[in-house]
């Protein structure tokens, strides 16, 4: 089995160049890439274009870098519970693109399935329609929309093993599965690196093909943005 | 008296039927979960992934790899299924989702729906509000009547740039519940207990059709 293992988070990243068109796995900061973006922070790489549902709140995930302002436009859906990103976006300081989120998922799903468009009904009649193509399929208005890919995908997996197959963990799944397969370069770090063989062939949910380096996470904090409990 | 946000919950939950999968929007839709009778199956879905939402978590149950769209820690019920983002708008998308309940900064008297962006102030983005709206087959929007300042939200035509076209079926607010009527207008069905019907009309800027008595709402 190919062997996709590097030893850490800065190796992994390594090539990432300023520039970059990253895409990160994660919705809120359930499932980010918590290692791959302290990683991006001590390298420095400047002008990233980050393709992530969200992104982050001011001091974790990707509001670490848009603070050290390395971030030159983020592509997401929602970008709420985040004081300096909005800060940073209606002072013009920051290019910003929200997609329905729907559409963000299958854009990016498109991208690694060799899509180049498809059409959809979201958005249609409101401002996400300007200078794109409107078709009607059986009497309903639809968009069309272009797939999405990434020079670099990193996402993060509950376990995988050393041919990179992945397996994801509650809702933590969320967009690492198609960013996966729309990475030029994927790079997925985990909690729990295993041998190839020990995993179930029947439980992968990203098999390793899509992914390029794989390496054993550390000191995950998983915050959690809302802690909502209940009595006993 | 017009009504509270649980209240407003509760009126919405008497929309709910046996048999539906249900996708409920953060804020007041999600408060719907607490007042759907325990004898009707349904099945609540969260865009990120998961279908079959259960309470929240006691404190030792708490998992941060489950969230619902809202971020909130979740639990999932017996007979749950989690997949991917792409998987769940596919769900969305492809109508397989039979109710979606959201809130609304504005609604106009055509089924329009705003609740994305305030220009210049506020820019949150839209999450899977727009997917949802051009999608589901049964949209209830839940929302105040008024603005803070008693500015009508329900409207001719929608002022903040809009999420969806001609797609809201019933609102239900702090003051009454109307439906969109298929050729334009707001239709009072029913009103908050004690609210007048004057007091409705005041209070909606949008075209109102009133036919008949308009009974108090039960919960």
């Amino acid at each position: 089995m190919i062997n996709k293992v590097v030893a850490s988070a800065d190796e992994a990243i390594q090539d990432i160049q300023d520039n970059a068109v990253l895409m990160l796995g994660g919705f809120g900061l359930s499932g980010i890439p918590e290692n791959g973006i302290q990683a991006l922070l001590r390298k420095g790489v400047k002008g990233l274009t980050c393709i992530s549902n969200n992104a982050g709140v001011d001091n974790f995930g990707i509001g670490l870098m848009l603070k050290t302002r390395q971030v030159k436009k983020m592509i997401s859906s929602y970008v709420g519970e985040n004081a300096e990103f909005e800060r940073q976006l209606l002072s013009g300081e920051l290019e910003v693109e929200l997609i329905p989120q729907g559409t963000l998922a299958e854009r990016i799903r498109a991208g690694g399935a060799g899509i180049p468009a498809f059409f959809t009904p979201a958005g249609y009649g409101t401002e996400v329609a300007e200078g794109k193509e409107v078709r009607e399929f059986n009497g309903k208005m639809y968009l069309m929309e272009h797939w999405l890919k990434a020079d670099f995908a990193l996402v993060k997996a509950w376990k995988g093993d050393t041919a990179g197959n992945l397996i994801f963990k509650g809702t933590a799944r969320n967009f690492s599965p198609m960013m996966a397969a729309a990475g030029k370069i994927t790079i997925a770090e985990v909690e729990e690196l295993v041998p190839a063989g020990e995993l179930d062939p029947n439980a992968i949910h990203t098999p390793g093909i899509y992914v390029q380096r794989i390496f054993q996470g550390k000191d995950y904090e998983k915050r959690i943005e809302q802690r909502t409990v209940r009595q006993k | 008296m017009a009504l509270d946000k649980n209240q407003i919950a509760q009126r919405i939950a008497k929309e709910v039927q046996n048999g539906q999968y249900i996708n409920l929007g953060i804020g007041i839709p999600t408060l719907v979960a607490n007042y759907i009778p325990d004898e009707l199956e349904v099945v609540l879905q969260s865009e990120n992934g998961l279908l079959g939402i259960g309470p929240f978590p006691t404190e030792d149950q708490i998992d941060a790899d489950l969230i619902n769209a809202g971020k909130q820690t979740v639990t999932m019920v017996k007979g749950s299924a989690l997949f991917s983002s792409a998987e769940s708008f596919a769900m969305i998308r492809g109508e397989h989702v039979h109710l979606t309940i959201l809130g609304a900064m504005e609604v106009s008297e055509n089924g329009d729906i705003a609740n994305w962006k305030i220009p210049g102030k506020m820019v949150k983005g839209m999450g899977g509000a727009m997917d949802l709206v051009a999608s589901a087959e049964n949209i209830i929007v839940a929302m105040q009547h008024c603005s803070k300042d008693g500015a009508s939200k329900l409207l001719p035509q929608c002022e903040l740039p809009i999420t969806g076209i001609r797609c809201v079926k019933k609102i239900v607010t702090d003051l009454a519940v109307l439906e969109i009527d298929p050729n334009g207008g707001f239709r009072l069905l029913e009103r908050a207990p004690g609210v007048s019907v004057e007091e409705i009309k005041a209070a909606t800027a949008g075209k109102l059709i009133i036919e008949g008595e308009v009974p108090e709402m039960t919960f």
